[in-house]
C-alpha cells in the first residue's frame, strides 16, 4: 500500500485560499476571546490552577442532578457546578480571595453537601486548592515556557537550516498556537496545567511536521539544479513528496489520540481534545502556512543563495553603467 | 553473515536487559493522580513581609527538616519532601487513608509553651482602658454595628437560660454561672435594660466577659465568653491599640476547646504571664496514653535536665495555682499544681480521639516549626478516582498500541513487522528508563508516552518511505536500505531535537503533572531515536541477510 504516492496536488496555488481560511478561523477565535473578556473579564476560561480557587469533585452513590446539587450549595449563589464524566459525579469550583482559608472553603462545600444528602451519600474523590498567588505565578510561568521554546527553536533551525526557515517555522507555530487558543476561548475549554502541556505539545508536533517538509525542501535545494528551479515548483514538489509520510504519521497519531479520547476517561478528555485539534492544525499548517511563509519571505527579502545574490548585484551594476 | 551485526545485537540485548531489569526490580512508580494521594505546596506564613529573603531561606530549611522527621514518624511510604525555590516546600504523600490527619501533622506549628496563669485581678483595673481603646480604634459606629448582631442574640439567649436554671437539677453549677454573670457586670452596669445597652457601647469588651475558671486558692483566672461572641472578641484582641492597653507582661489567650455549661457553650479566655518560663525545645520525649482514671487520652511529656529544673522551681512556687500549657497560641490545658513536678508531666485532652493525642505527641517529639506555614496549593486524589484512571488509561493505551500495530502491518507488511518489534523494544526502553530515573508515571505522563509512540512511528515511517523511494529508483535492496536510512536521518534528528527542546523547557517551567508529561516525552524521544536508527536498522540488516542480493524486499 502506498497512499498519495506521486501525488501532484497544487498546494502552493491554494495558499491564498488557505490564508483566508486561517484568517476566518483566527477572527472567530479573537471574537471568542473578546466575548470572554466582556463576559468574565478573563480572555480564557482559566481553571483553578491559574486563578487560584478550590475544586472539589464529588461522587454520589445515589442519583442526583445538577439543579439538586445547586440547591444544596446555596441556589443562585452556588459556585459553578459541572457534570464530570459519569452521571453521578460533579465538579464544584469555588472562587477564593487573597485571604481565604483554602481548607475552610473546601470543608464548607463538603458540609453543605452533607447537610442535604447525608454524609454517607457521597465521596470526595478529588480536591484541588490553589492559592491566588500561586495561580498568578503559574500564568507567568506558562507564558515564559512558550516564549523560551520559541526562541530556542528559532535558534536551532537557523543553525541547522537557514534563518528564513526558522522564521517560517515560528510563523507556522505561532499560527497554530493562536488558532488553538482562539478555539479554546470560543468553546470555553478550561485552561489547566495539563491544557498548557497540551498546547506546548502542539508546538512540538507542529514543528515536527514542518521540519520534515523543510528537510525535503533543503534536500531538493541542495540537489543539482535545485537552486535554479522555480522556488514555487520546488516547494510544491517537496510537499507532495512528503505527503505519504504526513498522512500516515498524522493518521496513526490521530488513531492513538482517538482511542485515548473515547476510552481514556474524563480526566484526560480536555487534554486529548486539545491534542487532536493540535495534530489537525499542525498538519494543515506545515503544508499551507509554513511552506508558503518560506516563499513569501524569500520573495520579499530575496534569496539566500550567494550565487544568486552575486548575479543580481552584477545585473544591477550592469544597469547602472 | 551474522558476524557483521553481532555487535549491534549485543548492544540491543544489553539495553533491553537493563530496562527489563530496572522494571523488574523497582516497580514503575505511579503518580498521585493515578494511585491517589496528596500534593501540598507550603510557604512560610509571613503576610507582612517581615523576613528578608535570606532569613526565609534558612527558616524554610529548618521547617523542611522538621517536616521530614514528622512525616517519617507518621509512616507514609516513600514520601517526597522537597524545597522548591528558596522559600517553598513540596510534600507528596501517596496512598493516604486520612488526608485531614496528615495535613494536621504537616501544617501544625506545634510551638509549645508553659506559662503562669494569673488571677483576673491583674487585668480588672485595665478593663475600662481596654474598652476605650476598642472604641477609639474602631470608631463608635463599627462597634455598634458589631454589637448589633450579637445584642439581639444575647437578649434572646439570656432569657431562656435564666428560665431554665431553676428547673435544672444541677443547681450548684447554675448558681455558679449565675453568680459569674453577676460578678463583672454589677461593677459598672446600670439597672435598666436600655441604659445597659447604651453602656455596652462603651464597654464592648467587658460586656462579653463572664465568670470563668478558678484555681485552688479560690482566685478566678479566666473569663468565659459565649461562643457566639468569640469572633467579635477575637477582633478586639487582635487590635494593636488593645494589646498596647493591656498591663505590662500580661497576655490574654484562648482555650483550645469550648466548654459546655448550663446548655450553652463557652470558650475560656485565660489571663497569662506573657513570657513563657518553658518552651517545647526543652522537651525530651512525648508519648500518648490513656489516663487510667477517666480513660481519656493524654500526652505524657518528659523534659530535659534543664527544663526539669525550671519546672521544679515553678511548680514549687505555684502550688495550688494553675499553669497553662499553650500550643500555637492556644491553651490546651491548664491544670492545677497539686505537687512538685520535675521533668515529667501530662497534657490532658478531654473529649479528644486517641489518634489526636498520638498526633500531638508525634509533632511534639519532632519539634516545632520555626514559623507557621501556610498551604499555598493542595491537590488530593482519592484512591477510587485514581483506580478508574488507571483502568481507563490502560485500556486506551492497549487499544492505541493495537491500532498502531495494525496500521503498520497493513501498510508496510514485512517491514511493518520489523517496525512493530522495534516499537515494542522502544516501549520497554521508555518504561525501563522511567523507573531507572525514579520518575513517576502520571496521567499526562501516559499521554506523553502515547504521543512519543507517535514520534517513534513517525521515525519508522520516514525511513520506510525513503527506502521505497530508493527501491523505486531501481536501487538494489541493500543499497536502498542504506540510502533510505541515510536520507531520513536529518529529518529525524531535527524533528527529535526540536521536540526535545520543548520537552526540556516544559520540565524546567512545569510543576507537578506537566513535569510528568515532560519527563516521559524526553525519555520517549531519546528511546524513539535509538529504536528507529539502531533497532530498526539492525532488524533490517538481519532481514536482508536471509535473502540473496537481488531478492525483492517487502516495504
Amino acid at each position: 500500500m502506498w497512499l498519495f504516492h506521486k501525488s501532484k496536488y497544487e498546494f502552493i496555488r491554494l495558499r491564498r485560499k488557505a490564508y483566508v481560511v486561517s484568517g476566518v478561523v483566527l477572527a472567530l477565535g479573537i471574537t471568542g476571546i473578546g466575548l470572554n473578556l466582556v463576559r468574565t473579564g478573563d480572555w480564557q476560561n482559566y481553571g483553578v490552577d491559574f486563578t487560584g480557587g478550590v475544586l472539589v469533585q464529588i461522587r454520589f452513590h445515589q442519583e442526583t442532578t445538577d439543579s439538586e446539587l445547586r440547591q444544596a450549595l446555596g441556589g443562585v449563589n452556588a459556585p459553578p457546578i459541572t457534570r464530570f464524566g459519569q452521571d453521578n459525579e460533579f465538579v464544584v469550583r469555588a472562587p477564593i480571595t487573597e485571604e481565604s482559608d483554602l481548607d475552610a472553603v473546601a470543608a464548607d462545600i463538603a458540609a453543605q453537601v452533607a447537610a442535604t444528602y447525608g454524609s454517607d451519600a457521597f465521596e470526595i474523590v478529588r480536591r484541588e486548592s490553589v492559592g491566588a498567588k500561586v495561580g498568578e505565578e503559574l500564568q507567568g510561568q506558562a507564558a515564559m515556557a512558550i516564549l523560551f521554546s520559541f526562541v530556542l527553536t528559532l535558534l536551532y533551525i537557523a543553525i541547522r537550516f537557514e534563518i528564513r526557515f526558522g522564521v517560517a517555522a515560528i510563523i507556522a507555530t505561532a499560527h497554530d498556537i493562536l488558532i488553538t487558543l482562539g478555539v479554546l476561548a470560543l468553546f470555553r475549554v478550561e485552561i489547566s496545567l495539563p491544557t498548557v502541556a497540551a498546547i506546548l505539545t502542539i508546538l512540538g508536533y507542529s514543528l515536527n511536521d514542518t521540519i520534515v517538509v523543510f528537510d525535503r525542501i533543503r534536500e531538493n535545494l541542495n540537489k543539482r539544479g535545485g537552486r535554479r528551479e522555480d522556488p514555487y515548483r520546488l516547494v510544491n514538489r517537496s510537499i507532495n513528496e512528503t505527503l505519504p509520510r504526513t498522512v500516515l504519521t498524522s493518521g496513526t497519531t490521530l488513531a492513538v489520540l482517538l482511542s485515548l479520547l473515547i476510552l481514556g476517561g474524563a480526566v484526560i478528555r480536555p487534554f486529548t481534545l486539545v491534542l487532536i485539534l493540535g495534530v489537525l492544525i499542525g498538519t494543515y499548517s506545515s503544508i499551507f502556512i509554513a511552506s508558503p511563509a518560506l516563499l513569501e519571505i524569500q520573495k520579499r527579502y530575496g534569496t539566500a543563495d550567494p550565487r544568486e545574490k552575486e548575479r543580481k548585484r552584477a545585473a544591477r551594476r550592469a544597469a547602472a553603467v | 553473515m551474522l558476524k557483521s551485526f553481532r555487535g549491534r545485537i549485543i548492544v540491543i540485548v544489553l539495553a533491553v536487559g537493563f530496562s527489563g531489569w530496572y522494571l523488574w526490580t523497582r516497580d514503575l512508580k505511579l503518580g498521585l493522580d493515578l494511585q491517589g494521594g496528596m500534593h501540598l505546596v507550603l510557604e512560610i506564613d509571613d503576610p507582612n513581609g517581615t523576613f528578608t529573603g535570606e532569613r526565609r531561606d534558612s527558616l524554610t530549611d529548618q521547617a523542611l527538616k522538621i517536616l521530614r522527621t514528622r512525616i517519617d514518624e507518621f509512616g507514609v511510604e516513600e514520601p517526597i519532601i522537597q524545597k522548591r525555590g528558596s522559600d517553598r516546600i513540596i510534600v507528596e504523600l501517596a496512598g493516604l487513608d486520612d488526608e485531614g490527619r496528615a495535613k494536621q501533622i504537616i501544617n501544625r506549628q506545634a510551638f509549645l509553651e508553659w506559662k503562669l496563669v494569673l488571677p483576673v485581678t491583674e487585668v480588672q483595673d485595665a478593663l475600662p482602658r481596654l474598652d476605650r481603646a476598642i472604641v477609639m480604634a474602631l470608631g463608635e459606629d463599627s462597634v455598634k454595628a458589631l454589637g448589633a448582631e450579637t445584642q439581639v442574640q444575647e437578649t434572646e439567649e439570656l432569657s431562656p437560660e435564666l428560665l431554665l436554671f431553676p428547673e435544672t437539677d444541677d443547681t450548684a453549677q447554675a448558681g455558679d454561672t449565675a453568680g459569674a454573670e453577676a460578678a463583672p457586670e454589677t461593677e459598672a452596669a446600670a439597672d435598666s435594660a436600655s441604659q445597659e445597652e447604651e453602656e455596652d457601647l462603651f464597654r464592648p469588651f467587658t460586656a462579653l466577659l463572664m465568670t470563668g475558671g478558678f484555681d485552688d486558692k479560690g482566685r478566678m483566672v479566666s473569663y468565659n465568653i459565649d461562643v457566639a461572641d468569640v469572633e467579635k472578641a477575637t477582633i478586639y484582641l487582635a487590635l494593636d491599640e488593645f494589646q498596647r492597653a493591656l498591663p505590662r507582661d500580661v497576655s490574654l489567650q484562648w482555650a483550645m476547646d469550648t466548654v459546655p455549661q448550663g446548655g450553652r457553650f463557652y470558650r475560656e479566655l485565660f489571663v497569662l504571664e506573657e513570657d513563657a518560663y518553658l518552651t517545647g525545645d526543652q522537651l525530651q520525649d512525648a508519648s500518648a496514653t490513656r489516663d487510667p482514671q477517666f480513660n481519656q487520652p493524654e500526652v505524657l511529656f518528659e523534659l530535659n535536665r534543664r527544663g526539669g529544673r525550671v519546672f521544679e522551681q515553678v511548680t514549687t512556687a505555684a502550688m495550688n495555682e494553675r499553669i497553662a500549657i499553650v500550643l500555637d497560641e492556644e491553651v490546651v490545658s491548664a491544670p492545677v499544681v497539686e505537687g512538685r513536678i520535675r521533668n515529667r508531666g501530662s497534657i490532658k485532652m478531654q473529649g479528644a480521639q486517641m489518634s489526636e493525642a498520638a498526633d500531638l505527641a508525634l509533632v511534639l517529639r519532632a519539634g516545632a516549626l520555626p514559623v507557621p506555614l501556610r498551604i499555598m496549593e493542595e491537590r488530593t486524589v482519592g484512591p477510587s478516582l485514581g483506580q478508574d484512571s488507571i483502568d481507563q488509561g490502560q485500556i486506551a493505551g492497549i487499544v492505541g498500541i493495537v491500532l498502531v500495530i495494525a496500521i503498520m502491518m497493513l501498510y508496510y507488511r514485512a517491514a511493518g513487522m520489523l517496525a512493530v518489534v522495534a516499537l515494542g523494544i522502544y516501549l520497554l526502553l521508555v518504561l525501563g528508563g522511567l523507573s531507572a530515573m525514579g520518575a513517576t508515571l502520571t496521567l499526562p505522563g501516559i499521554a506523553g508516552l502515547i504521543l512519543s509512540i507517535g514520534m517513534a512511528v513517525d521515525a519508522n515511517v520516514l525511513i520506510f518511505e525513503r527506502i521505497r523511494e530508493e527501491l523505486e529508483a531501481r536501487r538494489a535492496p541493500r543499497t536502498a536500505v542504506d540510502e533510505g536510512f541515510g536520507n531520513a536521518v536529518s529529518a529525524i534528528v531535527d524533528a527529535n531535537i526540536t521536540t526535545l527542546i520543548t520537552g526540556l523547557i516544559l520540565f524546567q517551567f512545569g510543576t507537578g503533572p506537566v513535569r510528568g508529561f515532560a519527563v516521559t516525552l524526553c525519555i520517549g524521544i531519546v528511546a524513539s531515536f535509538f529504536s528507529a536508527m539502531y533497532v530498526t536498522r539492525t532488524l533490517f540488516l538481519m532481514y536482508l541477510s536471509r535473502k540473496r542480493g537481488s531478492d525483492p524486499i517487502s516495504v
